[in-house]
């Protein structure tokens, strides 16, 4: 399959307060991409994964997913296919039980019983949270939160996965879990992140963005020793392609 | 500040209790749900200065206690933290009603009196039943028997999110007051000035995560009805659970058991 799965077209928002988030972003990632949004606190990285779900609606440009342009109507069948995982994932688990919350988007669906729950120990299964599946989200560790809310994404069977900050607040085994349970799925995963580490893990193709504006759109390796493109970005490269303080520089 | 945390975690505390398992926590929901509203409700229809008659009412929490094998000290302190206000409702019958109804040796027991006792019994047993009711069946399953016996969905699923945020809530709420302590020297910045902009953040935090849920239930299909997952069995010990517990309440509401039990020992010792 070739055609764009997600296609940004000269996209911008302004918020209604004036703040001009995004300034004219276009890219195109195919199907089975994983591709990394990258760029510094403010830079507009959030907002733009906004638009990809149709929780914002832009001022200007276009967002298509799959071959559908996002209107209103198509709105339903784009959430369907893209599955976002929030930053705060108490903000993602909301109902009494981990199993209740994986089955949550499934049972919207309409999708028979026998599914859902096939479904659901599926997608738990693939995040190694199967033993929790009893437990009242508010009694899980971060780690655990995360898993879940993985889980929850998965369980809709999206075409892509979106994920903002996935790595924040994790304990280094716990990112170590998360980078290969992600690098074991086939969607295509869209992930905005600082971790530039975990960057260089999963994605073969990184977008920087910088007030509002895609600064670069290339290949990871590539963009990650362009030295003089990262620090203008407010970003650096990341510490495994730095020099060790004690060894001398790379 | 610590006693807000532990606070918290004594109502996580009624959860894990839930988790147990015991000829009560097996039990359909709606089983105990409905016989502990009609506990409740046959506790409440007692006259105001029935207090030996309310007595033998005790079984049921105590009997509930021992077969769910829950501690009887978790109880005890949740009564003991409510008492004040128990205490609050009734604490002035005894200045308003002064009339004798009986006297025990030399003192005479006003009308006041016996009220208060009774209001103390009546509260006791109406919040163990209701605290057992969560202890045994969790706040969820009281929440999903109470949809299925037909309480509006709205009303159910408020509850549901209000349980899950309030840990939530309380984390933040916390966070913030610790962060206050933390820079607060000589009670200086702990007066209502600050407290109010405290309370004004957290609204605001919590409309912001409001905000984030929604969109996050939107993502996720949502379309103004939430489906849950449970299998509700409503078999013969349900039936018999709430038959046999009926019965008793009835038996005990009509007749004076206590008063009962004397005249037979009078006849016997006679």
């Amino acid at each position: 399959m070739s055609h764009h799965i997600v296609a940004v077209n000269d996209l911008s928002y302004s918020y209604p307060d004036g703040t001009a988030a995004i300034r004219g972003i276009s890219f195109h990632i195919t199907h089975g991409e994983s591709v990394a949004i990258v760029g510094a606190n403010g830079a507009g990285k959030s907002t733009l994964l906004m638009h990809l779900n149709g929780y914002l609606t832009p001022n200007q440009g276009t967002v298509m997913v799959g071959e559908f342009p996002l209107t209103k109507k198509t709105l339903p069948m784009v959430r369907r296919s893209v599955g976002m995982v929030f930053q705060d994932p108490d903000d993602q688990l909301f109902m009494p039980t981990v199993f209740d919350d994986v089955a949550f988007g499934p049972l919207n669906l309409g999708l028979p019983v026998a599914e859902v729950k096939e479904r659901v120990f599926e997608a738990l299964q693939k995040v190694d949270a199967l033993h929790l599946q009893d437990r009242p989200p508010y009694r899980l560790s971060g780690g655990e939160k995360r898993a879940v809310a993985i889980a929850t994404v998965l369980a809709m069977s999206p075409d892509v996965l979106v994920m903002d900050e996935p790595s924040t607040g994790l304990d280094p085994k716990a990112r170590r879990q998360l980078i290969e349970q992600l690098s074991g799925f086939n969607h295509t995963k869209i992930i905005a992140t600082h971790d530039l580490d975990l960057v260089l893990d999963l994605c073969r193709r990184t977008i920087v963005i910088h007030a509002g504006q895609v600064m670069a759109d290339g290949l990871t390796g590539e963009i990650f020793n362009d030295r003089e493109l990262l620090e203008r970005c407010y970003l650096e490269r990341p510490l495994r392609l730095q020099g060790c303080p004690i060894c001398g520089p790379a | 500040m610590s006693q807000i945390e532990t606070a918290f975690f004594e109502i996580g505390s009624l959860d894990t209790l839930a988790t147990r398992d015991s000829f009560i926590h097996r039990l359909d929901p709606r089983a105990k749900l409905l016989t502990t509203l009609a506990f409740i409700f046959c506790v409440v229809s007692f006259d105001k200065y029935q207090f030996s008659s309310l007595l033998p009412l005790v079984i049921f929490p105590a009997s509930q206690l021992v077969v769910g094998r829950l501690p009887v000290n978790f109880l005890w302190k949740k009564l003991l933290f409510l008492a004040p206000f128990v205490v609050l409702i009734g604490i002035f019958n005894p200045f308003f009603d002064r009339q004798i109804l009986f006297h025990i040796g030399p003192f005479g027991v006003s009308g006041g009196w016996m009220s208060f006792a009774s209001i103390l019994l009546r509260s006791a047993l109406t919040i163990s039943a209701a605290l057992i009711l969560i202890a045994t069946t969790s706040f969820s399953g009281v929440c999903l028997a109470l949809e299925k016996i037909g309480a509006p969905r709205v009303f159910v699923l408020q509850l549901l999110f209000l349980y899950r945020y309030l840990f939530v809530l309380g984390n933040e709420g916390t966070r913030l007051v610790r962060a206050r302590t933390l820079r607060s020297f000589n009670r200086q910045g702990t007066g209502m000035a600050v407290f109010a902009q405290l309370a004004g953040q957290l609204l605001l935090r919590t409309l912001d995560r409001a905000q984030r849920i929604h969109l996050a239930m939107r993502c996720r299909a949502f379309s103004g009805e939430i489906h849950l997952l449970r299998s509700f069995n409503f078999g013969r010990r349900e039936f018999l659970f709430m038959i046999c517990w009926c019965s008793t309440f009835l038996l005990i509401r009509a007749g004076n058991f206590p008063q009962l039990l004397g005249k037979v020992l009078l006849e016997f010792t006679r």
